[in-house]
């Protein structure tokens, strides 16, 4: 029997409405005792071995057939009008195929209304025109035989220049303030929260753009048999993709294939399809040909996104005794053209008890490409301005800062009022202090110019996952499964998660089981994978879909072998009685029925509406600061999570070390650089983007707390996103802690550190991190 | 290189990829990247930049690591060229797959063919690489899901059975 039930359904903290399809018999969650014989065992990747011998098959590595080439003109300024675009040099190169400007954009769409080209550029990297040819070299030399001519306008780069001009200077004629009003989030009385408070600190941070840079640029391969679509596509969602393009090319989702297998790391960049997908949609059809359009590393930091440079200006009243009263923040968030406000405020308002809290964001549009997720969007920013200032607030009070957190322990979700699924973040604080060896009280230690110290933060993210999710398991004739549904691995270790709770319901070795993912053609949705909430929605699902097949299978074994349907069982392969007798191998009695199989289906269930589900950890850092230099190396980060049960401890570490890692980048190197004179990026590649490398790295230690939840028949919850969150400021914090000063601006440079700590000028130059 | 644009003359060269030879007809100007990539189905070399700061198109050119998108085809036709697909062959390659693969030294896996070749030349040369060693070797290949203290296990692991 279909039920269909209407549930809340959650992504970054976003909630919406969602009607949802759950079959067959509800299953019990794990309980918290549950030991799984392969659920919580650290089992390598299924896909490990295709991809440490190069045969993994990633967007890039597609070229078929009779395959083109495509690549865009894109504007090398920030805001310009453009006045003529001339392509017949170009054009007139042998192998060159095609190419398109906005005039030729009905060529390419027909009937249909899309704008893949501007008029006048609002960003650098805008796309102006597209050129298609028969190898990349070509391709490459065409460009530069492209004629633009540009007439530069006033650019705004920086948010706060953009926010003063805001009725002199629209860009694109729209209000520079992102939706016309500040984002107003308040409960209780700020005001009557400070007039009770003892103490009130007023701290401002500055956090800058950080770009995903994902290893595989972004890139599509488009192809056509018929009206029909098939796109390799590099992605987080490729339900997302096809929906997108199905839309835009006006033509039903069944004639749209959205093709995934492996890619290499979106971190949020990676949602949709771009306007490179549908260009090349669009262009192998008119031309009949395959037609890939794949980033090079420049358009990838130009033109994919970013997570938002913010201003951030914290109010906090306290008691004497560390109570919280009342937290206030004014945000500037720049969006970039047209990008989203990410809830800077996530963190204020959900971290600790307090009964009074106000959050001002203000969006601000730019001339640059808008932002977009990235990892644990807007929890990132906020938590590095929240954490900092709690911890000057905790000396300002002579607390431990340790003990002021707990102080304001929430017991309860504090925006609903509604009791946590689990949480076991007190957990997370004690096992942490003990790893790194947290003394309160504990000055820094040093040694000739060199000083160390420790530092802390806490965090929560959402992750809870939900509904929609659909998945199939196959019992194949020969005794193996397949797990099949239509979501994706973006290097998180999906397959292998989902393949462990297959095996696990069905009592069969790992090696059996197979996994199906990254291709629409399945039908069976799948969420994108962000939000952490990839294993804790389809998880379950795939739980259920086993659960379904393993019943299934005993029914057919009950008739045919003549026993008891409660006498028997499933056991690595086999029917047996329940006191162990073996009966018949699965491949025998499918093998009855003429190669036969048997299919389960499962979707992913509602959360329960009593509770909220969200993870929480707690991180410590210690760090070495170079008094002499400025350099700061990260000795030790501890990273302690509580996301509910663990199904592979091996790959959870393996997301804690990329978070931890990708937060030590946005805590130190990395920022984009944009000369506020021109307007343009200083930095738009791996040379002068720094991210994090083999030598920036020391000893990282991942460790869970596996709290008892049962919001989901697993009882997992996610842990994409959470290691990143407390990184920056549990560094700043321990550089405060160990050098006396505090920094208010990531990323924390060596000249920074070195400045603040001769007490020089800030330094002004027209290379800012914006 | 807008020199001459359109005007490729082709150029005939012999490449010796894992063990095999190949003859060709090239644009003199493509990297070996895209040959090993485009013309022979190589893909486990990766594009990670096309300028030489990722690593992840790590090829080895008569036993020594090379970045093939900075490489001219055209000037490797006297050398031995392997590529990830080449290595299980040699037994010490195959070991460090399996550290690789036993520590979970990878995520994505799309800069994992740099990582493996890089840290097959460094195991060829070093019997057993200090940790400091292994992190200042591999720091020319970048890895954004941040895989490295895995990759650093895994090499440090493999050294000890080579
Ligand atoms: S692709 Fe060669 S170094 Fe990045
Ligand atoms: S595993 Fe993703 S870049 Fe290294």
């Amino acid at each position: 029997m279909v039920k269909i039930v209407k549930t809340k359904v959650e992504f970054e903290g976003r909630f919406r409405d969602e009607y949802v399809m759950v079959e067959g018999e509800e299953i019990q969650a794990w309980p918290g005792s549950y030991k799984g014989k392969l659920v919580g065992s650290p089992s390598p990747r299924l896909e490990a071995g295709a991809k440490v011998n190069g045969s993994a098959k990633y967007t890039h590595d597609i070229y078929l057939p009779g395959m083109l080439y495509g690549k865009f003109v894109r504007s090398p300024y920030s805001h310009a009008k453009v006045k003529h675009v001339d392509l017949s040099k170009a054009l007139a190169q042998p192998g060159v195929v095609a190419g398109y400007t906005a005039n030729d954009v009905p060529k390419l769409t027909g009937e249909k209304q899309i704008e893949l080209f501007s008029d006048e550029a609002l960003y650098q990297g805008a796309e102006i025109a597209l050129l298609i040819a028969a190898d990349e070299i070509t391709l490459h030399d065409a460009i530069e035989l492209v004629e633009v001519e540009y007439e530069p306008l006033r650019h705004l780069v920086d948010p706060e220049e953009s926010l003063r001009l805001r009725g002199s200077h629209a860009i694109g004629g729209k209000d520079n303030l992102s939706g016309g009003t500040p984002r107003v989030y308040e409960r209780g009385s700020v005001e009557r929260g400070f007039s009770d408070a003892d103490v009130v600190i007023e701290q401002e941070f500055r956090t800058q753009a950080a770009m995903h840079n994902c290893m595989e640029t972004h890139g599509s391969v488009a192809t056509w048999e018929g009206d029909s679509l098939t796109v390799y596509t590099s992605t987080q969602s490729i339900n997302n993709v096809r929906a997108e393009l199905a839309e835009k090319l006006g033509i039903p989702l069944r004639k749209v294939r959205a093709i995934s297998t492996y890619m290499g790391g979106g971190f949020g960049s990676k949602f949709g399809g771009g306007k490179y997908t549908l260009a090349a949609a669009l262009a192998s059809r008119a031309l009949g040909r395959p037609v890939r359009i794949v980033l090079d590393r420049i358009e990838e930091n130009l033109v994919t996104g970013n997570r938002s440079q913010t201003i951030q200006k914290y109010r906090i009243g306290a008691k004497k005794d560390g109570t919280l009263t009342a937290i206030q923040l004014t945000s500037v968030v720049n969006v970039g053209l047209q990008g989203w406000t990410a809830d800077i405020g996530g963190p204020t308002k959900m971290t600790y008890k307090c009964p009074n809290v106000k959050v001002e964001l203000y969006g601000t549009r730019t001339n640059l490409v808008s932002s977009t997720a990235f990892r644990a969007p807007g929890y990132v920013e906020g938590n590095f301005g929240l954490e900092c200032a709690l911890d000057e607030l905790a000396s300002k009070l002579g607390l431990d800062p340790i003990s002021l957190r707990l102080k304001n322990y929430a017991d309860e979700d504090q925006g609903d009022k509604i009791a946590y699924s689990s949480k076991a973040l007190k957990e997370a604080y004690e096992r942490g202090a003990e790893i790194i060896g947290w003394k309160p009280g504990e000055g820094p230690t040093r040694r000739g110019t060199k000083v160390r110290a420790k530092g802390m933060a806490s965090l929560i993210w959402w992750g809870g996952g939900g509904p929609p999710a659909y998945a199939q398991v196959k019992i194949n004739t020969d005794g193996s499964a397949t797990v099949v549904t239509a979501s994706q691995d973006i290097g998180t270790g999906t397959r292998t998660a989902v393949g462990q709770i297959a095996a696990e319901e069905l009592s069969l070795p790992l090696e059996l089981v197979s996994v199906q993912i990254g291709d629409t053609v399945t039908e069976l949705y799948s969420p994108g994978s962000g939000g952490s909430q990839t294993l804790a929605s389809i998880g379950p699902a795939v739980r259920s879909a086993a659960h379904d097949a393993k019943s299934q299978l005993l029914d057919i074994a009950s008739q045919t072998l003549d026993v008891a349907r409660e006498a028997i069982a499933l056991d690595s392969g086999w029917i047996v009685r329940k006191s162990g007798e073996k009966l018949s191998s699965v491949a025998d009695l499918l093998d009855k029925f003429g190669g036969a199989t048997v299919t389960g289906k499962g979707a992913r269930g509602p959360n329960d509406p009593k509770h909220q589900v969200n993870t929480f950890g707690a991180q410590f850092a210690e760090v070495e600061v170079d008094t002499e230099t400025g350099e700061v190396e990260v000795l030790k980060v501890v990273s302690v999570h509580d996301s509910g049960r663990i199904i592979n401890p091996l790959l959870l570490s393996s997301q804690i070390e990329g978070g931890v890692i990708q937060g030590m980048g946005y805590a130190l190197w990395e920022g984009r650089l944009i000369d506020a004179t021109s307007g343009v990026s200083l930095n738009a590649n791996l040379n002068d983007y720094l991210v994090p490398r083999s030598t920036d790295i020391h000893e990282i230690q991942s460790e869970y707390i596996e709290a008892e939840d049962t919001s989901n028949n697993i009882g997992a919850k996610g842990i994409g996103e959470p290691p990143i969150i407390g990184v920056a400021p549990a560094i700043a914090n321990a550089i405060k802690a160990a050098t006396g000063i505090r920094l208010r601006e990531l990323p924390l440079t060596p000249e920074r550190i070195y400045r603040a700590l001769k007490k020089m000028d800030d330094w002004t130059s027209s290379a800012r991190y914006f | 290189m807008t020199a001459q644009p359109g005007l490729s003359r082709y150029l005939q060269l012999n490449l010796n990829v894992n063990g095999k030879s190949f003859e060709l007809n090239v644009e003199p100007r493509i990297s070996l990247l895209d040959v090993l990539r485009i013309n022979l189905g190589y893909t486990g070399a990766k594009k990670g930049c096309d300028m030489g700061s990722c690593g992840a198109c790590t090829v080895l050119v008569d036993g020594k690591t090379r970045l093939s998108c900075l490489t001219l085809a055209a000037s490797v036709t006297n050398s031995k060229i392997e590529t990830v697909e080449g290595i299980e062959n040699d037994p010490k390659g195959k070991i460090l797959q399996e550290s690789f693969i036993k520590h979970d030294a990878l995520q994505c896996g799309f800069c994992t063919p740099g990582q493996v070749i890089s840290a097959l030349f460094l195991l060829n040369t070093r019997k057993s690489p200090t940790k400091n060693e292994i992190k200042r070797f591999m720091a020319g290949n970048v890895c954004r899901c941040g895989a490295y203290p895995k990759i650093i296990q895994a090499i440090e692991d493999a050294s000890k059975v080579i």
